[in-house]
């Protein structure tokens, strides 16, 4: 008898493990980065080629980093989002152009208009790898410290902005004012 | 107003599916004749309107209806008509009322197909198949509606995605579905004669067409997704062990033990129970597979949208489907008796391995496919398994399957001797050694298992002729044989070529990646590669940068290859179509990459020998199979046999 029960033990096996795994997500890789300080560099910027960037010079503020290129579909997807969170004027966006033509990135900028406090210019993509960037869009929010709190890998989303972001973001500003 | 007369017909043909279910069902239980001739009408009802449905999505795809979502989603006035209809299939939706419309061919099929059943068994399997249909049209009623409005109408539409626009890949679907579908028929004759609490030879010979012919179908889809993997993803691979293409090889590991365990139960009326297991776990491994695609709970390049009510609603009903099925074998399984015993060297022990070896293989390919979600579940982290674990695990039960295979061949029913077997196999061995060290070293210096691999698709290919060679000793012809065995021995040979193929290609297949410009040749396996130019080309929905590279062998012109890079215009992604050159002996493979700047391109050329043997093997396989069906024993009405099951 016992050995025309074991197909229908493992069935409920699999269902338990299926029930449970659908209430998962197995795109979500958590960033190893977060909770620890943000990997030191310093770009030059993409308007002001004269002028750099990088973490040192970003302490002590609450800020967003956003990964983009010209050649990432899904940004031009985004552009709109990070324009309205620009003009809500409440944390400083700061873009970080990966693996692009400045030529184009800035004709971009000049055609779709400019949401970011400053672009750093990440030619090579060397300073994404410290990042782990591995696709854009990709968001990283940093506190004043310099330590990443946050990381999205997706398009953002004005619900993204609301549920995930805001919340974390009037944390960290109410512990630091 | 096409949309919803499309809808209309849906809810209708679902009507009839559950009319037919209790009409089978209850009309066998209480027997009433006035109930079970309701089946046949209901189930010819069934295909009618799921076929009008899926005419009229159809439809709306052809004259590019974008005021429905699903057509605004997928498609875009610029696709061709060709790749119009195949989008019907291209998303979620739209599949599975493909897997619908299989599912009504397929009852459409049994119900008329099959006098030779009595008619209370044929409503009892009817009855189940509706059930399952029921099942899947709830399913695209509750939750995946295809012909949902968009309000206002899309201009234009989102296109179809570019890696889908391919001939291979277009009819790779139907094809795979008409398969998975069809394991649903054997799964139906299995729940059916658990209902009953009989299993017969006769019931065995019942199956076994059905069995053959789903198993074709799997056959074909996984082998056309497989050669489409090879040429269309640009890396000149043809396997990648990721969870969708293992979703569809698992049934097939399952069909395939079906198919010999059938050949036990008709036969000699052993493995009866094990038998009707199999086709429960066939069908449920279809399910699975469903589940897997379309719930989002594993990561793959192939996954549809994923949305957790559906994957909620597909475990439902996969718990139920299978849940029932198996409660029904608890009770009936212990009474259905197992028949007469053999010896340890019979043709039914070398089956039974065969069968072991096969849901082993299935199970471990189970495993890995399932581990990531089973770490994560359980909050041990996110892991992944990847294609050295299951190259591994895969060889460990199916290589000793292939080596005793043909001795298993040889050998007779009941008690086989050693004597006659050895003779038999005498020449087989003495001529597969001598051929399997020469092809081992045709392409470089192999590895002790590289040989074993080789011996063991030429050793299948050796002893399947010997069998003929036999029989044509013992004065008969060929084709007086049963066309069953002749099938066998097809199909046999087939999977040598596929053995022999797989393993060559994967030991000796060379690949370079390079950055070429325009005049640069290279050096890869005797062969010279040149690029000679690079120019921009056009498609009707693409621009294209087209490489033009001539091959020479000792200067002379082999051919000329015509890679592309292509964006296609709607989506804007970049779509690699390599150029092959496709031969017997090796396929020469080259494959335009990216435009590294300074006026280079980086190039990947690869030299595959006997790469076309793996696809040509699971054609041969297929035909050994189709063989096999035409067997006229499984036409025959048999009355004597066929009263009462």
């Amino acid at each position: 008898m016992s050995r025309f029960l074991a197909p229908i033990l493992i069935l409920v096996v699999l269902v338990g493990f299926f029930f449970i795994g659908l209430h998962k997500n197995p795109n979500i890789v958590p960033s190893p980065l977060i909770g620890k300080p943000a990997p030191q560099y310093e770009l030059p910027l993409l308007l002001k080629p004269g002028e750099t960037l990088g973490t040192e010079k970003l302490l002590g503020q609450v800020y967003l980093l956003n990964v983009w290129g010209t050649w990432c579909f899904a940004c031009r997807a985004e552009h709109g989002v990070l324009m309205e969170i620009a003009r809500q004027n409440i944390v400083p966006i700061y873009g970080f152009n990966s693996r692009d033509d400045p030529q184009k990135a800035r004709q971009w900028l000049a055609d779709l208009g400019d949401p970011y406090v400053a672009s750093m210019v990440d030619t090579d993509g060397l300073v994404g790898i410290d990042w782990g960037v591995y696709g854009a869009p990709e968001t990283f929010l940093i506190d004043q410290t310099g330590i990443v709190i946050h990381k999205l890998i997706a398009p953002m989303t004005m619900r993204i902005w609301h549920e995930d972001f805001l919340p974390l973001i009037q944390q960290l500003k109410a512990a630091r004012p | 107003m096409i949309p919803e007369l499309g809808l209309f017909s849906l809810v209708l043909a679902f009507c009839l599916a559950i009319i037919q279910s209790f009409a089978g069902l209850a009309g066998a239980h209480w027997r009433k004749p006035e109930w079970l001739a309701l089946v046949r009408p209901m189930a010819t009802g069934q295909f009618v309107f799921v076929a009008l449905s899926f005419g009229l999505l159809t439809w709306s795809f052809i004259v590019n209806d974008f005021s429905v979502e699903y057509v605004a989603m997928n498609s875009n006035t610029g696709l061709p008509t060709f790749y119009r209809i195949a989008a019907v299939w291209a998303a979620h939706e739209g599949s599975l009322l493909m897997w619908i419309l299989a599912m009504s061919i397929w009852t459409l099929s049994v119900s008329w197909l099959n006098e030779e059943i009595p008619e209370v068994f044929r409503a009892r399997v009817l009855g189940v198949m509706g059930l399952v249909n029921s099942g899947f049209m709830l399913f695209v009623l509750a939750t995946s509606n295809p012909f949902v409005r968009l309000l206002p109408a899309a201009i234009e539409g989102r296109d179809l995605n570019p890696l889908l626009q391919d001939p291979a890949l277009a009819i790779h679907p139907p094809i795979l579905y008409a398969g998975y579908v069809g394991l649903a028929v054997a799964f139906s004759f299995a729940v059916a004669a658990l209902i009953e609490g009989k299993v017969t030879s006769a019931w065995a010979r019942w199956v076994r067409p059905w069995t053959l012919m789903a198993w074709i179908f799997l056959t074909i889809g996984i082998a056309l997704g497989s050669w489409w993997a090879y040429y269309e993803l640009g890396w000149g691979g043809w396997w990648f062990w990721d969870p969708v293409e293992n979703a569809s090889f698992m049934p097939w590991l399952m069909a395939t033990a079906l198919i010999h365990s059938l050949a036990v139960s008709e036969t000699r009326g052993l493995f009866k129970s094990w038998t009707i297991l199999l086709a429960i776990s066939g069908f449920s491994l279809s399910l699975l597979g469903t589940f897997l695609v379309r719930s989002g709970v594993l990561i793959s390049v192939h996954a549809f949208a994923s949305d957790p009510a559906r994957g909620l609603f597909i475990l439902i009903f996969l718990g139920l489907c299978i849940g029932i099925a198996l409660g029904l074998y608890i009770w009936r399984a212990p009474s259905l008796g197992s028949g007469a015993g053999f010896k340890v060297l019979s043709r039914e022990s070398f089956l039974l391995i065969n069968n072991l070896m096969l849901v082993v293989a299935a199970g471990l390919i189970l495993m890995g496919t399932l581990y990531p979600l089973f770490m994560d579940a359980l909050e041990m982290g996110k892991i992944s398994v990847g294609p050295p674990y299951f190259n591994l695990v895969f060889l460990i039960p199916t290589l000793p399957m292939v080596l005793l295979l043909g001795v298993g061949m040889h050998s007779t029913w009941k008690r086989a001797r050693w004597e006659p077997l050895r003779k038999r196999l005498k020449t087989p061995l003495l001529i597969a050694v001598p051929v399997a060290l020469g092809l081992s070293f045709a392409w470089g210096r192999p590895s002790v298992l590289t040989f074993v691999g080789i011996f063991a698709g030429v050793w299948v290919i050796l002893s399947a002729f010997s069998e003929i060679r036999e029989r044509q000793e013992m004065g008969r012809n060929f084709f007086s044989l049963p066309r069953s065995m002749i099938g066998m021995l097809v199909a046999h040979i087939g999977l040598g070529l596929f053995v022999l193929g797989v393993t060559v290609t994967s030991v000796f297949s060379i690949e370079k990646d390079l950055a070429l410009r325009a005049g640069d040749t290279v050096e890869l396996a005797g062969y010279q590669f040149k690029l000679e130019s690079l120019r921009n080309a056009e498609g009707p929905n693409f621009d294209a940068v087209e490489g033009m590279v001539t091959i020479r062998r000792n200067g002379k012109v082999v051919t000329t290859l015509y890679p592309q890079k292509r964006v296609y215009r709607v989506q804007t992604s970049p779509m690699t179509e390599a150029g092959i050159d496709a031969g017997w002996t090796r396929d020469l493979f080259v494959a335009l990459g990216d435009d590294l700047g300074d006026e280079s391109w980086s190039l990947r050329i690869q030299f595959k020998p006997l790469v076309r043997f793996i696809w040509l093997g699971a054609l041969v396989m297929a035909f050994g199979g189709l063989l096999s069906m035409s067997e006229p024993r499984y036409r025959k009405i048999q009355k004597a046999e066929g009263v009462a099951p």
